[in-house]
């Protein structure tokens, strides 16, 4: 299910550890969905000198973060921010499709830290900001089959064939044209 | 490096005699048990056999006895089946908030057509209180369905008691046995169900080898319609290898089955008892008492599921894990949130299903393997520095 390169990274991870004396410190997701990443860098003429993470996750999400750490040592704050999610999964010679979505946000984790050393730079708070959520848990997968959905179209489960609306009382994604929510059985809109 | 096998709730090895005794009806003994030439008159004997064979390991008849191409087949035939069947009395259902995908599900699917359904709660063990099912009937009640042991966390449900609420009521009761049947002892009569679910897969079977008990006299509408195999009530030529071979392996169980469970309980209470002590904040998860003799799960906090069942692994140690993160809908088990755990810990599932055959040695290989493990990963786990510096070290 993995390649042989994301094995790798996730077997032997790069720059693992906490960093006491960061310069800048970011952090994203949730354990709803099942992966956090924590991101260290200490940057030296404005480039990064060093990089660490920590990462609670599955073996994509590992291997992603240690992938990204790699990618990021050593280049200027504007070429790290210029590492997307898309590079690092291709690098890792590519993610499975459900992982593409919920693991791959090492480059969104590298870049917030990024944010809070140009942050402290600039004076605001030097503490470490709060997790930055960057998805809509409840609408990860299908409320019928249980199948990831693809990140760029919510709206349709590819597998039931089933087309999706947000339901307005509880924001869970249900069938679209159906009388009542699935998750909270309120009437839909425009229905009985 | 062999492979120590501890997901048994995944797949059996089938046994050699089980192997023996499906190998002619793959090859010389193609009958189909619907013909009446010889051929087919020695298929549909094969065929009548094994069901006596089923009935006897669940306390039945051969003539209760329906089979099916999977436990997920025999859950959705027993749902569905016996929900449209009542319909006339009523719409809506009650089962567990633990109950497999293919018993929810199937609810969900009744529901777009108009049914509706009450789950019931369970403990911090996973049981569920019988009166809470008592409190969930209603008087367009229809249908109970209530696992009989749970895949995830091992516990075993006060089956007879819900059966006899259900009695009471007078409203059908389903179990979903397939993680039970053939591992501990089950008996349709002393539970007082209408209909049990069972797969061969789970007992050293072959895969694509399941059925289902209905009670004589309980309603259900077929799933499968079609021609006039088992009774009318499921169509579609039989399985005979898989058939024949359930049959096989629903007698060895039924003669194996006290010399298993001795040989299997101390092996797992070894690892329920060591694993605990051996790596700190990890939690037992399911009943101690009222528990599968196979199965030992736990909780290891502050790290994932997925990460440990890889390294496990590659240590040539095969196990599963109910993590958001092996799912392929990449939720957490609804099992584990129903049972109350947070949605950090449940992310660090693991289950240890033993085997007829996993021996001390294949127990202290993973109480050898695992805490270097937990241990790597957990250096690398940012909820574990922020708890360390919480707790001040």
């Amino acid at each position: 299910m993995y390649s042989d390169k994301v094995m790798d990274h996730f077997a032997n991870p790069r720059n693992v550890g906490v960093m006491a004396d960061a310069d800048g410190v970011g952090q994203v997701g949730n354990p709803v969905c099942g992966d956090m990443m924590t991101f260290y860098v200490k940057v030296k003429d404005d480039r990064l000198d060093d990089v660490k993470f920590q990462t609670f996750g599955c073996g994509a999400a590992i291997a992603v973060s240690s992938m990204v750490s790699e990618m990021a040592k050593g280049k200027t704050l504007d070429e790290a921010m210029a590492i997307t999610n898309d590079l690092v999964a291709e690098e890792l010679g590519g993610l499975p499709k459900n992982k593409m979505h919920c693991s791959n946000l090492g480059a969104d984790a590298l870049h917030e830290a990024i944010k809070n050393y140009r942050d402290r730079q600039a004076g605001l708070p030097a503490e470490a900001p709060a997790a930055v959520d960057l998805h809509e848990h409840e609408s990860c997968a299908c409320p019928y089959c249980d199948t990831a959905l693809e990140e760029e179209d919510k709206t349709f489960c590819r597998a039931c064939r089933v087309e999706f609306e947000e339901c307005p009382a509880c924001g869970g994604i249900t069938k679209k044209g159906d009388a009542a929510c699935v998750h909270c059985g309120k009437p839909l809109a425009g229905k009985g | 490096m062999p492979t120590t096998y501890f997901d048994h709730i995944a797949a059996t090895p089938v046994r050699p005699e089980v192997f023996e005794a499906m190998r002619p009806f793959l090859t010389a003994k193609f009958g189909n048990p619907q013909s009446l030439h010889a051929a087919g008159r020695e298929a549909l004997a094969a065929v009548d056999a094994a069901r006596e064979e089923v009935a006897a390991l669940v306390g039945a008849s051969a003539s209760e006895i329906y089979f099916t191409a999977s436990g997920s087949e025999a859950n959705n035939f027993a749902v569905k089946g016996m929900a449209l069947g009542q319909q006339a009395r009523g719409r809506h259902i009650v089962v567990s908030a633990i109950e497999h995908s293919s018993v929810l599900n199937a609810v969900k699917a009744l529901e777009r057509s108009g049914f509706s359904s009450t789950l019931v709660p369970v403990d911090r063990e996973g049981r569920v209180d019988p009166a809470d099912v008592e409190k969930a009937l209603t008087k367009e009640t229809v249908l109970v369905s209530v696992m009989t042991a749970n895949s995830e966390v091992g516990t075993i449900q006060p089956v007879a008691e819900i059966g006899a609420v259900c009695r009471a009521r007078n409203v059908l009761f389903h179990t979903d046995a397939v993680a039970a049947a053939g591992n501990i002892p089950v008996d349709v009569k002393s539970l007082g169900v209408d209909g049990l679910s069972l797969a061969g897969d789970q007992f050293y079977g072959p895969q694509g080898s399941a059925a289902l008990y209905v009670r004589k006299g309980a309603r259900i509408l077929p799933l499968i319609d079609g021609g006039i195999q088992e009774g009318g009530r499921r169509g579609g030529t039989e399985n005979v290898p898989g058939i024949v071979g359930l049959g096989r392996a629903a007698a060895l169980a039924r003669a194996e089955m006290p010399a298993r469970t001795a040989a299997l309980i101390p092996l797992r209470d070894r690892l329920l008892d060591e694993l605990p002590r051996r790596i700190e904040h990890v939690l037992v998860t399911g009943s101690r008492t009222a528990r599968l003799p196979h199965h030992a799960s736990f909780c290891v906090e502050f790290v994932e599921g997925e990460g440990m069942l890889l390294f496990l692994d590659m240590n040539g140690i095969a196990v599963s894990s109910g993590s958001a993160c092996t799912s392929k809908s990449l939720k957490a088990s609804h099992v584990l949130l129903a049972m109350g755990y947070d949605h950090a810990t449940a992310q660090g599932s693991l289950v240890f299903s033993l085997i007829d055959g996993t021996t001390a040695a294949d127990v202290e290989k993973v109480l050898e393997a695992f805490p270097p493990i937990v241990g790597r990963l957990r250096a690398m786990s940012p909820l574990y520095t922020t708890y360390l510096k919480e707790r001040g070290s």
